[in-house]
């Protein structure tokens, strides 16, 4: 088999970003806990402050749980803050001792402690050696790139994360977070308002499918995010990106067997299998959305002709 | 005597494509004009916009003479390994004697604080500070002196920040509508490849094809149909979040209609939101759209000011036939 290094990276279960019930979120953190192959496990809602009072009071268990089970847990911040509510959420986490953060926009900086360690999500906009300095400067430890970066920029800020002694981490396999807004889409498209949206987003488990007039699968709604359609697998980079540097892959929950995902990756990296039959091992996972190239290894051609 | 209480007098920010533009602008009545640099340090990078180094010179004298301030918008964010291009933008932007620079990039900031500590320095939109925390960070960290405000909040949401902050606010009142938090949105680099943070661009035209199929024009972008209309019928620029989609058994416009801002109507209540600026977009225009659109708010800002009615039909004509809303501004509207 191709080693893909010896350096060991650390996979990380990303924070749940759809609606699901209460009890089948507490379900699979246990599952997480127990029986899933990963090293960190972020929790908290990222994506609508309407959603986090049904989760906020088995937080605690669930985090209990998971450091239980060996792993480092990560408790993320809104990624959209607005309303006092969610200023209030924020600096609430913000001032939690005893348990990393991880940042999804600069808010948290108003108020943590200089110095005070966080991760920075992928939400962030990170895409230079300035920024990233800066949030070092001020006490990141872990980056998760942006999505849309290309694999060369990708590499230099690993490189640049290493000499700084910041973690870089990439997001290495889900529907990838495109786009958070004001509104939401999904009580949009149920003919409602975000005031009154009946928790609609919680009927699609893994988001809602947004087609195009002619039935191409593109795009995904959660609530005010969109997100890709496809499921983004980085797989083919993952040597590249390791001897690059980059010190952690996260995996974003998906319904389906995110054992079966973290399994094959953890294998990949540790060299046991190749590309394909980590691939294969995707395949077999009960994603209920296809699988597609990340956005770091597609070849986009502007148009000049008519036609595909 | 006249006991109303003055009214503040808020500032016009206006577009500028080109050199012409900004004197357009200036003498429709502009009290500042914003522009970038002709590459892809703005968010504004398309082809035949934009100003030389020599041209943003001469236009920011043109400006001052005139009594107008320039803005210089560096506000995509530095490629890794190229920060060069962008540091260099605010050198030139500070050489030329821009009254100010625009960025969103928190590295670019960090760094014109400590290169450049007298050059003013705003918060682009594209920075996306939401609220009265955030907005706090930039202005304690970089001493922000205006934050231009993302279109996702609404009048009173805006009072409220105002309220907590001690820096200038700017909103947008005309033209183009992010849907999305600005700067925080890959939609156009999930079909293209192309994006606003990295490249000044969204659902560029390069990317943009239309084909006959059947009795339908097919708009595309980037290989992906964003819209389909009968032939005959005009049919939309396919602007990624502007589309039609099917989604849970709804077929049309997913994210937001083809319309535009227009918050004419909401200067007066802005203004008792505590807002210094307004700001309107679409420096990729025509320069007659430029002086029609100018002209139009610098009457109604001083029709405001000077305690007379803003007309209501004044800026429907400037919309050219697009349905207009007041956006986040409105509740209504999430």
């Amino acid at each position: 088999m191709t080693a893909v290094t010896a350096a060991n990276p650390t996979l990380v279960m990303g924070p749940v970003l759809y609606n699901w019930s209460v009890d089948a979120w507490v379900d699979f953190h246990a599952r997480v806990a127990d029986e899933i192959d990963v090293d960190r496990v972020h929790v908290g809602e990222v994506v609508c402050s309407k959603r986090e009072p049904f989760f906020a009071d088995r937080l605690p268990e669930v985090i209990e749980r998971l450091q239980r089970g060996g792993k480092t847990v990560v408790v993320d911040t809104l990624a959209l803050v607005t309303v006092k509510r969610e200023r209030q959420l924020v600096g609430d986490l913000a001032a939690l001792d005893g348990v990393e953060i991880e940042i999804n926009d600069l808010t948290p900086l108003a108020t943590l402690d200089f110095g005070r360690r966080f991760a920075v999500s992928p939400l962030v906009n990170v895409y230079n050696e300035g920024t990233l300095a800066f949030l070092a400067s001020r006490g990141a430890w872990s980056v998760c790139l942006p999505p849309e970066l290309p694999l060369a920029q990708v590499e230099a800020l690993a490189r640049e994360g290493a000499r700084l002694g910041v973690e870089t981490q990439v997001f290495a396999f889900g529907r990838l977070p495109l786009a958070i807004s004001g509104r939401c889409y999904h009580a949009r498209i149920h003919g409602l308002a975000k005031d009154s949206c009946r928790y609609v987003c919680s009927e699609d488990p893994d988001g809602l499918e947004v087609d195009t007039l002619d039935g191409e699968a593109f795009l995904a709604v959660n609530g005010v995010q969109t997100m890709s359609q496809d499921c983004a697998v980085v797989m083919d980079e993952l040597d590249a990106l390791v001897a690059a540097s980059v010190g952690a892959f996260r995996l974003s929950p998906q319904t389906g067997d995110m054992g079966v995902v973290a399994t094959a990756y953890r294998d990949r990296l540790a060299g046991r299998i190749d590309g394909a039959e980590a691939m294969a091992r995707l395949a077999t996972a009960g994603l209920t959305m296809p699988i597609g190239p990340s956005m770091m290894s597609r070849a986009w051609t502007p148009a000049t002709q008519p036609g595909r | 005597m006249n006991m109303v209480a003055e009214i503040f007098r808020p500032e016009l920010v206006c577009p500028a494509g080109t050199p012409a533009a900004l004197r357009t602008a200036v003498e429709a009545g502009a009290d500042a004009v914003y522009c970038g640099f002709r590459d892809e340090t703005n968010a504004r990078n398309f082809p035949g916009l934009n100003f030389s180094p020599a041209e943003l010179t001469e236009s920011i004298r043109f400006a001052h003479d005139h009594g107008a301030k320039v803005l210089v918008a560096i506000n995509t964010f530095p490629r890794a390994g190229a920060e060069t291009l962008w540091h260099d933008a605010v050198a030139r932007a500070e050489g030329a004697g821009a009254d100010a620079v625009i960025l969103a990039d928190l590295g670019l900031v960090a760094h014109a604080t400590v290169k450049h500590p007298k050059l003013r320095r705003h918060l682009s939109v594209q920075a996306a500070a939401s609220n009265p925390d955030v907005i706090r960070f930039w202005a304690a960290t970089f001493d922000i002196k205006r934050v231009v405000l993302p279109r996702v909040l609404t009048v009173p949401e805006i009072a409220a920040i105002n309220l907590e902050i001690s820096c200038e606010t700017e909103v947008f009142v005309f033209g183009g509508l992010c849907v999305m938090a600005e700067g925080r949105c890959s939609l156009s680099s999930h079909a293209t490849g192309k994006s606003p943070n990295m490249n000044g661009v969204c659902s560029p035209p390069s990317h943009v094809l239309y084909r006959e199929e059947g009795d339908d024009l097919v708009a595309e972008l980037g290989g992906w149909t964003i819209d389909r209309t009968p032939k005959g019928v005009p049919a939309p620029y396919p602007t990624l979040c502007k589309g039609r989609f099917s989604a849970g058994g709804y077929s049309g416009h997913v994210f937001e209609d083809p319309v535009s801002l227009d918050a004419a109507q909401l200067i007066p209540p802005l203004i008792e939101a505590g807002v210094t600026a307004f700001k309107i977009e679409g420096r990729q225009r025509s320069r007659a759209y430029t002086q029609a659109v100018v002209g139009a708010f610098r009457k109604a800002i001083d029709d405001h000011v000077a305690g007379r009615p803003i007309a209501s039909d004044m800026t429907k004509r400037l919309a050219e036939g697009q349905t207009t809303t007041a956006g986040a501004y409105k509740k209504t509207w999430r």
